[in-house]
C-alpha cells in the first residue's frame, strides 16, 4: 500500500461525499415549499411566474432536473443564479477571495494565540497564572461569537473609533486593492471580524493545546529525556509538543471548515461581502443552483480539511502511516 | 421587583445552593462522587445550572413583568437598569429581566432537548455500528460521512428558512436530525474497543441476546464519553439556538430567547448595551457550566485519561 493508493482511495471516497451532499441539498431545497419567481414579499403576477419558472426548467420532474444538474455540474457548470443574473460561477469566485482573507487572518490568530497560551498554560499548570488563563479562555470560548462581535463592534468600532464598523475596504479611496496603501486599508477592515473569529477559536485551541500537551507530560519518554539530561527547552519543544501536536493537527482539519462556514454570522454582521453572506441571502432567495453549489463547496472544503489533516498526521507521525496501511489492506483483502 | 420576586429569587438560590451541598454531602461516601466534586468548578457549574434550572421551571414567581407585555413605549422605554427593572427595559419597553427569565425556559429547553435527541441517536447509531460491524458498520460510517461534511448552519437555514417558522418542537427536531454525526463517531470508537472485552464475549457466552450485551454490558462502560458530549452538546445547541434566532429565524417572536433577545436589540445596542449584554452572557454563563461540568464527569469517569492534579 502506498500513499498514492491510500490517496486515490479517499479522493473517490471525498467525491462521493460531496456528491451525496449536493443531492441532499438538491432534493431539500426542492421540496420545500415557495418557488423562486414567488420573491419575498413582492405579488408578482402569477403568469409571468409560471413562463420564468418554464423557462428556468424547474416545471419539469426534480428527477430530470437533478440529472440536468449533474450532468452540468460533470462539465463544471455550477449553473445560473436566478437572484443575481450571472453565472454562479462568476458570483462565487468573487466573494471567495474574501472569505478566505477573514479565515485566513483568523486562522492564523486562532492558531498563534492558541499555541501559545496552551504551551504557557502547561508549562505553568494549575498555578496562578494557568488558573487566570483557563478562566478567561473558557469564558471566551463560551461566547456566542456573534454578540463578542457586537461588543467589540461597539467598543472599538464606535465608542473608541479605532476600526471601522464594516465592509471591506474604503469604498472611495480604496474601492480595489491595488496599492500598499489600499492594502493597509484591508488589513484594517480585517481587524475586527478576523479578531471575532480569531479570539474565539484561539480560546479553544489554548484549552484544548493545554490539556494535549498534560496528558503527554506523564509519559515514560519525557522523563527518560529530563533524565538523561536534555535541556528544558528541548524537552518541551521536541519531545512533548511533537507529540501533542498530533491532536492539534487534528483539530486544525476541524476547524478549517468551521472558520468558513462558521462565517455567516460574522459576515452578516461586519458586512463583509464572502461566501456566507452570499450563501445565507441565495436561500431567502430561493436561489436554488446559488444554494446547492454553496452546500457544494462548504462540503468540498470540510472533505478538503479532513484529507489535509490526515495527510499532515501520516507525515507528523509514522505510527499512523503504518497503521493506515494496515486498515487498507484489511479492507481490501 | 416586588417583594414577593426578591423572596423567590432569593429562595431559588438557597434552593440551588442546597442541591448542590446535599450532592456534595452523599457524594463524600463514594469514591466517583469524590473525584466528580474535586475542582471546585465543577460544583460553581452545577449550582448554576441548577439555579437556572430552577429559575427557568419557576419563571411565573421570579419575573415580576409579563415578558411580552409592552410597559409603556412613550415613557419606559430603553430604561436603564433600576430597582424597578432590575435589568431595565428594551426599546419596547419590555423588563428585560422578566424576558430573561422567561428566555432561559426556551433557550434551555431547546439546548436539552436538543441535545438529548441528538446523543441518543449518535450513541445508537454508534453502537449499532461498532457491536454489528461490517456492511451495517460501512454503511451507517458513510452516512455519518456525509452527514459531517453537511454545512449544518446551511441546512438549517434551509429548514427553517423556506418553512416559514417553525414551530418549538421542530425546531428541536432540525437541529437534533443535524448535530448527532460527531457523537456517533465518538461512541463506535468507544464500543469497537469495548466488544473485544472479556466481559462481553463472556456474556455473548452466556447466551445474553444482542440488545441486552449493548444496553447492559457495552454502553454502560462508554458513559463518560456520551455524558460529556451530551453536556457540551446542550452549550453547541444552545449558541446554534442563539445564531439562527440572530439570522431572524429562530423561534417566532414575541416570545423570548436569549438569541432572539440578543438579535431584537443588537441595533439598539448603542443607545441600551443591557438589553443586548444580558442574555449573551446569560448563555456564557450557561456554556461555561457545562464545561465545568462536563470536566467532572470526565473527573469521575474516566480516570486515567486526566492528568494528575
Amino acid at each position: 500500500m502506498t500513499v498514492v493508493t491510500w490517496l486515490l482511495r479517499r479522493l473517490v471516497a471525498s467525491v462521493a461525499i460531496i456528491i451525496a451532499v449536493v443531492t441532499f441539498v438538491f432534493i431539500l431545497i426542492h421540496v420545500a415549499p415557495g418557488r423562486p419567481c414567488a420573491g419575498q414579499n413582492e405579488i408578482i403576477d402569477p403568469a409571468i411566474c409560471e413562463r420564468v419558472s418554464h423557462e428556468l426548467g424547474l416545471d419539469r420532474p426534480v428527477v430530470e432536473q437533478y440529472w440536468r444538474y449533474l450532468g452540468a455540474l460533470a462539465h463544471g457548470n455550477l449553473g445560473y443564479s436566478f437572484s443575481l443574473r450571472r453565472p454562479v460561477r462568476d458570483a462565487i469566485a468573487e466573494t471567495i477571495p474574501f472569505t478566505l482573507q477573514l479565515a485566513g487572518v483568523a486562522l492564523v490568530l486562532d492558531f498563534v494565540l492558541g499555541l501559545t497560551l496552551g504551551i504557557y498554560q502547561a508549562r505553568r499548570a494549575n498555578r496562578l497564572p494557568d488558573v487566570i488563563l483557563g478562566n478567561i479562555t473558557l469564558f471566551v470560548y463560551s461566547l456566542p461569537t456573534f454578540w463578542l462581535a457586537l461588543l467589540l463592534l461597539l467598543m472599538f468600532g464606535e465608542k473608541l473609533a479605532w476600526f471601522p464598523v464594516g465592509g471591506p475596504n474604503n469604498p472611495v479611496l480604496c474601492p480595489l486593492v491595488d496599492s500598499a496603501y489600499c492594502f493597509g486599508d484591508r488589513l484594517w477592515h480585517l481587524v475586527l471580524p478576523a479578531m471575532t473569529l480569531g479570539l474565539v477559536g484561539a480560546a479553544g485551541t489554548a484549552r484544548f493545546q493545554r490539556a494535549a500537551m498534560l496528558a503527554v507530560a506523564s509519559q515514560d519518554y519525557i522523563r527518560t529525556a529530563r533524565a538523561k539530561g536534555v535541556s528544558e527547552r528541548r524537552v518541551v519543544l521536541r519531545h512533548q509538543l511533537r507529540n501533542a501536536l498530533l491532536s492539534f493537527i487534528t483539530r486544525f482539519g476541524l476547524a478549517l471548515p468551521f472558520l468558513l462556514t462558521g462565517a455567516v454570522l460574522i459576515e452578516t454582521i461586519f458586512a463583509w461581502p464572502g461566501m456566507g453572506r452570499l450563501a445565507f441571502e441565495a436561500i431567502l432567495t430561493r436561489d436554488y443552483p446559488l444554494v446547492t453549489a454553496s452546500a457544494l463547496i462548504a462540503s468540498a472544503i470540510v472533505v478538503a480539511g479532513n484529507l489535509v489533516a490526515d495527510l499532515l498526521l501520516g507525515v507528523a507521525d509514522p505510527r499512523l502511516r503504518v497503521r493506515a496501511a494496515r486498515d487498507l489492506d484489511i479492507v481490501t483483502a | 421587583m416586588t417583594l414577593g420576586t426578591w423572596f423567590a429569587l432569593f429562595l431559588a438560590l438557597v434552593l440551588a445552593a442546597e442541591c448542590v451541598r446535599v450532592l456534595r454531602q452523599r457524594g463524600r461516601r463514594e469514591e466517583r462522587w469524590r473525584r466528580f466534586f474535586r475542582q471546585r468548578t465543577t460544583s460553581w457549574g452545577l449550582g448554576i445550572l441548577a439555579f437556572l434550572v430552577i429559575v427557568a421551571l419557576a419563571a411565573p414567581l421570579i419575573a415580576p413583568f409579563d415578558p411580552n407585555r409592552q410597559l409603556d413605549i412613550v415613557h419606559l422605554k430603553n430604561q436603564p437598569p433600576s430597582w424597578t427593572f432590575l435589568l431595565g427595559t428594551d426599546v419596547l419597553s419590555r423588563d428585560v429581566w422578566s424576558r430573561a427569565v422567561y428566555g432561559a425556559r426556551v433557550s434551555l429547553g431547546i439546548g436539552a432537548l436538543g441535545a438529548l435527541m441528538a446523543v441518543s441517536l449518535g450513541t445508537l447509531v454508534g453502537a449499532v455500528a461498532g457491536y454489528y460491524q461490517r456492511w451495517v458498520d460501512a454503511v451507517l460510517m458513510r452516512g455519518v460521512d456525509v452527514g459531517l461534511a453537511l454545512p449544518r448552519i446551511f441546512i438549517l437555514l434551509m429548514a427553517v428558512a423556506l418553512w416559514d417558522g417553525l414551530p418549538f418542537t421542530a425546531l428541536v427536531i432540525a437541529i437534533g436530525l443535524t448535530s448527532w454525526f460527531g457523537t456517533s463517531r465518538l461512541v463506535r470508537a468507544e464500543v469497537l474497543s469495548l466488544r473485544q472485552q472479556d466481559f462481553v464475549v463472556a456474556a455473548r457466552a452466556l447466551g445474553a441476546q444482542t440488545g441486552r450485551i449493548i444496553f447492559r454490558h457495552v454502553l454502560p462502560n462508554a458513559a463518560a464519553p456520551i455524558i460529556v458530549s451530551a453536556a457540551l452538546g446542550v452549550g453547541n445547541v444552545l449558541l446554534l439556538e442563539a445564531s439562527l434566532s440572530f439570522l431572524g429565524i429562530g423561534v417566532k417572536p414575541p416570545d423570548p430567547t436569549w438569541g432572539n433577545m440578543i438579535a431584537d436589540n443588537a441595533p439598539s445596542i448603542y443607545t441600551a448595551p443591557w438589553c443586548t449584554v444580558v442574555p449573551g452572557l446569560a448563555i456564557a454563563l450557561v456554556v461555561m457550566s457545562l464545561n465545568a461540568v462536563a470536566d467532572g464527569v470526565q473527573d469521575a469517569l474516566d480516570p486515567h485519561e486526566r492528568e494528575p492534579a
